[in-house]
């Protein structure tokens, strides 16, 4: 459990970083309710973007993006909600995107971004 | 993404229309979806595409994947689409130049390990491609026999997808193992041929007079007698006898063979004219054509440009043998399916068997015939009027031992058929501009204002017609038989003695002028 949140964990910070270098800015991060955990909250211009992070150690059990699955992005969508309804915000535009961050052995970790995934 | 595009052909029946297979890679979660109206067997494309992309050693996009196929309102059917699709895809993906699949067309269905596996109808799907003007066509190597057959397109014959990829990189093709081809039990059963000469049977004088007369013009052909007498053993003759089809026959034949799935992987254009007999227990659908979905041809289809056999026809349910009626007229059959309206030619020398009677005796000195006259009567009526005024050559055929009378050798196969292609040639000739072929395809009105008989014949048949014994309908029939005959002796015309044995071939009459021994020319006036 410990090697599995550690990697997670490392997968989000990562992902966090792209973000930030690709001109994003990064509001908050694992935020959490009773409906779940929104792992990255960021805002590009004027529009508000929830960011779900999927990091996996190999293909073994298929790539990170097919693990998305559409009851995980009704979840989001309820999520996104919720936060913009906690935070008393009212952002032009809202969206989902899911970053997908790959270790596979013997080369740099890869990271995928989903613009608009749901 | 990005897009991109390759070609594929539908079927519908025999007719090819080129289809368009778009891909689309856009952003979103991985997804793929197939649009075009396809059938079940085609939805499952995405899954066997994806499958033999992996096991090729490509990746699969992992995005959203569009997979369109158009025209988007023709219904879509088979698996036939999987290379065209996965190739598109991998366009799309920028593993293949875009560019590298121009004026190519592609069939074949993918294994999971990505193997190219054979198809129905590759011919006819060929011959669509080469039509609509494309230069090249990849086809599954088990097919890609017949696809050569079709000129004017360049083939590629492939076993797997490695081998396509490679192709179109230009690096060294692998090499893979042989595919093995799927058993073919119906196709060995339908359209056997029989290998069998007519010097094996012994007298018939009656009965080969028919075959020969019904191999010349193309005559639909009634066979009758009890059990044992030689119906069977002649009608399998009767395919001998007809002469190699024309090309644009054998191709036509071919292509209809190849969607019914009966063509074999080495295959070689059809160029014996075919022998399908179905056992009388056929349904509706498998004579005529049919399935759900879209149309595959029927038993009457393959039989086209050769013989349907039809042995025990009164056993044959009566509605089944009446759907024979249109194809007979028409030379065509056309099924109509939720889907779509197939076509399929079919224009065939219909030959049918039949016992006299439910015991077979009678008629025959072989013993009492024990039938009721009302099951006697019932038993004839089986094959309708309809049915039984289209067959221009009705003969009893009984057995060889009551006519046996002169011990010379019968006359082989090879001597009667080089008749029959003299008399077919004359036929030729004398329709050349006309666009028939033989004397049973021309129409009755053509045949009594440019092709006139002389009086004497003319009067015989008013005779019988005033005298009931002719219908006009049937007259027409005795008219075009009489014509085969002269073309048989090699004669311009129609003598009176050839119209009249005509008429007996047609009335079912024992024929006067085979009372002496044959050559039946020297009987001739």
């Amino acid at each position: 459990m410990r090697t599995k949140n550690a990697v997670g964990q490392y997968g989000e910070e990562l992902a966090a970083k792209y973000l930030r270098s690709h001109g994003f800015a990064v509001l908050e991060r694992n935020w959490r309710c009773e409906l779940g955990e929104i792992d990255i909250v960021a805002r590009e211009g004027d529009t508000l973007v929830i960011c779900e992070v999927k990091t996996r150690r190999g293909l073994n059990y298929g790539t990170p993006l097919e693990s998305i699955t559409y009851k995980k992005l009704t979840t989001l969508r309820k999520l996104a909600g919720r936060w913009l309804q906690t935070h008393q915000l009212r952002p032009a535009a809202i969206r989902i995107d899911v970053i997908a961050v790959l270790f596979d052995q013997n080369t740099p970790p890869s990271v995928d971004h989903i613009r608009g995934a749901a | 993404m990005s897009l991109a595009h390759t070609w594929s052909v539908a079927l519908v029946g025999l007719e090819g229309h080129l289809v368009e297979v778009e891909a689309d890679i856009s952003q979103g979660l991985p997804k793929t979806t197939l649009i075009g109206l396809p059938d079940a067997s085609l939805s499952e494309a995405r899954d066997r595409v994806r499958a033999a992309v992996v096991n090729s050693g490509e990746r699969f996009p992992d995005r959203k994947v569009t997979i369109g196929l158009s025209p988007a309102t023709l219904p879509k059917t088979g698996s036939h689409y999987d290379v065209a699709i996965a190739l598109s895809l991998l366009t799309a993906a920028g593993v293949v130049e875009p560019g590298a699949l121009k004026q190519t067309a592609i069939i074949g269905e993918l294994g999971l390990d990505g193997r190219v596996r054979e198809v129905r109808g590759a011919l006819a799907m060929t011959l669509a491609a080469a039509r609509a003007s494309f230069e090249r066509i990849v086809v599954p190597e088990l097919n890609a026999g017949e696809a050569r057959l079709v000129p004017g397109i360049e083939v590629y014959g492939v076993r797997s997808l490695r081998q396509v990829l490679a192709l179109l990189r230009g690096t060294e093709i692998p090499d893979e193992a042989p595919p093995r081809a799927e058993p073919r039990l119906l196709s060995e059963s339908l359209t056997r041929v029989p290998e069998v000469d007519l010097d094996d049977v012994i007298g018939q004088r009656e009965g080969r007079r028919a075959i020969e007369a019904a191999a010349a013009g193309g005559h639909h052909l009634f066979l009758h007698g009890p059990p044992g007498s030689g119906k069977t053993m002649l009608a399998e003759r009767l395919a001998g006898l007809m002469p190699d089809l024309s090309m644009d026959d054998s191709l036509e034949v071919s292509a209809v063979h190849s969607l019914a799935g009966l063509l074999t992987s080495d295959a070689e254009l059809v160029v014996r004219p075919p022998f399908i007999a179905p056992h009388h227990t056929a349904s509706l659908a498998s004579l005529v054509g049919g399935g759900s979905g879209m149309p595959r041809p029927g038993a009457i289809s393959c039989a086209h440009r050769g013989i349907l056999f039809i042995d025990e026809a009164p056993e044959m349910h009566p509605l089944t043998l009446d759907t024979l009626r249109q194809p007979l007229e028409s030379g065509y059959i056309e099924v109509h399916r939720a889907a779509a309206v197939a076509k399929f030619p079919a224009r065939f020398m219909l030959v049918l068997a039949a016992n006299p009677c439910p015991c077979g005796l009678s008629g025959t000195n072989q013993g009492t015939c024990n039938c009721t006259p009302q099951v006697l009567m019932r038993y004839r009526q089986r094959i309708s009027g309809p049915i039984k005024d289209r067959l221009d050559i009705q003969r009893q055929i009984l057995p060889a031992a009551r006519n046996i009378a002169e011990g010379e050798r019968p006359e082989s196969t090879e001597v009667v058929a080089a008749r029959v292609r003299a008399a077919r040639d004359r036929q030729a000739y004398r329709y050349r501009n006309t666009g028939w072929i033989l004397n049973s395809e021309v129409p009755g009105p053509v045949l009594r204002r440019d092709y006139p008989l002389d009086s004497a014949s003319q009067k015989l048949l008013e005779d019988l017609y005033s005298s009931g014994r002719l219908t006009a309908r049937g007259l027409d029939r005795v008219v075009r038989v009489a014509w085969t005959l002269a073309d048989l002796e090699g004669i311009d015309q129609p003598t009176v003695d050839l119209t009249h044995q005509a008429f007996q071939l047609r009335s079912g009459e024992p024929l006067t002028d085979l009372s002496d021994a044959r050559p039946l020319k020297g009987s001739m006036p």
